[in-house]
């Protein structure tokens, strides 16, 4: 079935005409990836909305904007739409545009599927946000869903739960198609060890997302029936066990933060090299530590629940676990300096974008060290330093990546160069801001200030407010990335097959725009054209 | 190479995917019995040991050694119910047996059936602290406006960690059967939580 629509595609090379053929009904890798990553920049757009107003009411002590319900339900529902309508799906529309392209792959294994997974997301969405304009209001309950407060939320919790069930299946139907992908397509000549570590990365975070995404859609089935069908899975009265619940969520919620990284390692890990104009330092080491990590993300979950009342023994095992992962992680920070070290370095906005990456993807991981010693994590447990935490590995660490993996990529999908100039004004505005935004934040976690409330003592109005500016300013900074985007897409300065001079890898020996199909042919690889491919 | 040969490959690929998923979305309800097994045999998590009065005081112990044992009662905001202990604390030598009371008064109009959920903090000391009576080991039935005093005998194991000093006792009472406050406005018929 699958196949059968790429064959017919092979007698000739043009787009299909009408928005229904070409958009809604495509089975075509690049399409369907264009397709996840407006989809996520839409929701990038709305869960940052939020966000702001979430600042706006955080601004100055008291209530003034928002009241404490709808402050509940704006993070809640932020949360849900950054991890898993914007970052996922950008990932996810990366490996769509890159994988069948880095491999040698005429397409991804399963085109038609490739459809439903993306068109599901979009439902997913429609359903979650539609709990705003409900009578009760949207999910309140935090991301993570515990109860026994979620439980007693209205009929929302109906439709989140419906609506995570949505996402899981589609990513699980992504996870799979990649795999499939990676496995069964690549072209005659790419071996394992010289796949580009995008897809080395990508392959590894889907075999955790098919691994984790059912244990959350098991959690929020359990969710449903507690709430809605008399079962006690997680409600104490009837014999069931709240905490359990925190086990099973994390037991999905510390792989979910791999998956939500690890693609953006495998793009850090193209960029540099291409702009240090080395090749990358210890490829293999880069793998195994990348295998590492999601080995060990495992069996740390319990490090977010530190302050249940675990044993004495589960709180060292899951520290020093936790802790190992510092290894790993460590291996590819230093690999990244070795790359540029001694390098011809150029600083083109996908570059500035990679190292900016480095630099405070770093702090947050220091930052997880901090609130991965168990008896200092009594101290930050559920306050603003975990807030801080976050948002350093997640928005200077995923989605820098995805905006640098943009910008690294634009000029082969649109065939035009971006605006450098414009690019670096979107660059430093944000980078300076978002520290300013989320730096503060480690500060007020260490006074004390608590995750998830609208209003706070007085104490802490100065870095609020500090932070509160930078929210804005870096929010705002965002709709010149849609303005350059969009500006590329239109036209700009014709881009070269090579478009980088130190890129190397197969998707730049194919034209700038990349053509609707590529690599029809299965013709073997040449070296010379791999990152990678000496022998290591 | 063959479109056939990839396309077999694929399949065998898609079906150990899928495989991998539906082991692991039954994993997730797997977990419910395992944590119970596990917190049972490890003792951790508050669930206390169970012991009958004639296994009690069969074992030497320090007569001079005391621990506090602290009492907490909570009630769940569905039932209609006072509940507290008789005394807030007291200290106990490990090995010996102990009697307590709790307070409990049905606030509603109607018979209400409650369930008391035990636990004991910290963790590590739960497995040490056994139960020969107490009220949490059935349902309780309250007539409108009824009021019990509902005893609890202990034994604190002399096998107890010498770093323990203070352990407490929590009693959290949940509705059974009856109505929730909700439902008693709305004059609905009787609900039941629970399984
Ligand atoms: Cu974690």
């Amino acid at each position: 079935m699958s196949h059968a629509t790429t064959h017919e595609h092979d007698h000739h090379d043009e787009k299909p005409k009408g928005f229904v053929k070409r958009w809604l009904l495509t089975t075509n890798h690049k399409d369907i990836g264009t397709l996840y990553l407006i989809f996520a920049l839409i929701m990038f757009f709305i869960g940052g909305a939020m966000a702001l107003i979430i600042r706006l009411e955080l601004f100055q002590p008291g209530l003034q904007f928002v009241q404490p319900d709808f402050f509940n339900q704006l993070t809640t529902v932020h949360a849900l739409a950054m991890i898993f309508g914007a970052v996922m799906p950008a990932f996810v529309g990366l490996a769509n545009w890159m994988i069948p392209m880095m491999i040698g792959a005429p397409d991804m294994a399963l085109p038609r599927m490739n459809n439903w997974s993306f068109w599901i997301m979009p439902f997913a969405f429609a359903i979650l946000l539609s709990t705003f304009f409900m009578d009760g209001g949207a999910p309140a309950a935090g991301w993570t869903m515990y109860p026994p407060l979620v439980l007693q939320g209205g009929k929302n919790v109906a439709f989140m739960v419906f609506a995570i069930h949505l996402m899981g299946i589609s990513s699980i139907m992504g996870a799979i198609n990649i795999i499939a992908t990676v496995l069964n397509m690549r072209a005659p000549g790419m071996d394992f060890l010289k796949m580009p570590l995008f897809v080395w990365t990508w392959l590894i975070t889907a075999f955790l997302l098919i691994a984790v995404m059912p244990v959350l859609a098991g959690a929020v089935t359990m969710i449903l029936t507690d709430h809605y069908f008399g079962t006690s899975f997680f409600n104490a009265a009837g014999g069931g066990d709240p905490v359990l619940y925190q086990h099973i969520f994390w037991f999905f919620g510390h792989p979910e933060v791999y998956i939500l990284i690890l693609p953006a390692f495998g793009v850090i890990s193209e960029i540099i090299p291409a702009f240090a104009r080395k090749p990358l330092f210890g490829y293999t080491a880069m793998v195994y530590a990348t295998a590492s990590i999601a080995f060990l993300s495992f069996i740390v979950w319990a490090h977010h629940m530190f302050t249940v009342g675990m044993p004495l023994g589960g709180e060292l095992f899951f520290m020093y676990a936790t802790m190992l992962i510092a290894i790993p992680t460590g291996v590819k920070i230093f690999n990244w300096v070795s790359t540029m070290w001694q390098g011809a370095m150029t600083f083109e906005a996908p570059m500035l974008w990679a190292i900016a990456f480095v630099v405070l993807f770093t702090i947050g991981g220091f930052s997880g060290i901090m609130l991965a010693i168990a008896p200092a994590d009594f101290q930050y447990h559920d306050t603003y330093f975990v807030v801080a935490h976050f948002h350093y590995v997640l928005v200077t660490g995923a989605v820098f990546a995805i905006i640098a993996a943009v910008y690294y990529w634009l000029p082969k999908w649109t065939g035009h160069m971006y605006d450098e100039k414009l690019a670096k004004w979107h660059f430093w505005l944000s980078v300076i801001s978002v520290n300013v935004l989320f730096f503060p934040q480690h500060f007020l976690g260490l006074a004390g200030m608590p995750r998830r409330i609208p209003d706070y003592a007085t104490q802490f109005v100065e870095f609020n407010m500090i932070s509160s500016i930078g929210a804005f300013v870096f929010g705002f900074s965002q709709l010149l990335f849609v303005y350059l985007v969009w500006k590329t897409a239109k036209g700009g300065e014709k881009a070269s097959s090579r478009v980088w001079k130190g890129a190397k890898g197969l998707e730049w020996t194919v034209p700038s725009p990349a053509p609707h199909h590529t690599f029809q042919d299965n013709a073997p690889v040449n070296d010379a054209d791999l990152a990678h491919g000496s022998a290591h | 190479m063959s479109q056939r040969h990839v396309d077999k490959k694929a399949r065998k690929t898609i079906g150990v995917t899928l495989g991998v998923t539906v082991l692991m979305f039954g994993f997730a309800f797997a977990l419910v019995p395992l944590y119970n097994v596990f917190c049972e045999i490890t003792g951790i998590n508050g669930k206390t040991g169970r012991v009958s009065a004639s296994e009690v005081n069969q074992r030497d112990f320090d007569p001079n050694r005391t621990v506090v044992v602290q009492f907490d009662g909570t009630v769940n905001s569905a039932l209609p119910w006072q509940f507290h202990p008789r005394q807030v604390s007291m200290e106990v030598v490990p090995g010996k047996l102990y009697t307590t009371e709790f307070f409990a008064k049905n606030l509603a109009d109607r018979p209400v059936v409650g369930q008391a959920v035990p636990s004991v903090a910290p963790g590590e000391a739960s497995l040490y602290f056994n139960k020969t009576e107490c009220f949490c080991f059935t349902e309780q039935t309250l007539q409108p406006h009824e009021e019990v005093w509902m005893p609890v005998t202990f034994r604190v194991s002399p096998d107890l960690p010498e770093d323990v000093h203070v352990m407490t006792l929590s009693y959290t009472f949940f509705n059974k059967g009856g109505l929730t406050p909700a439902q008693e406005k709305a004059g609905q018929g009787s609900h039941a939580t629970g399984r």
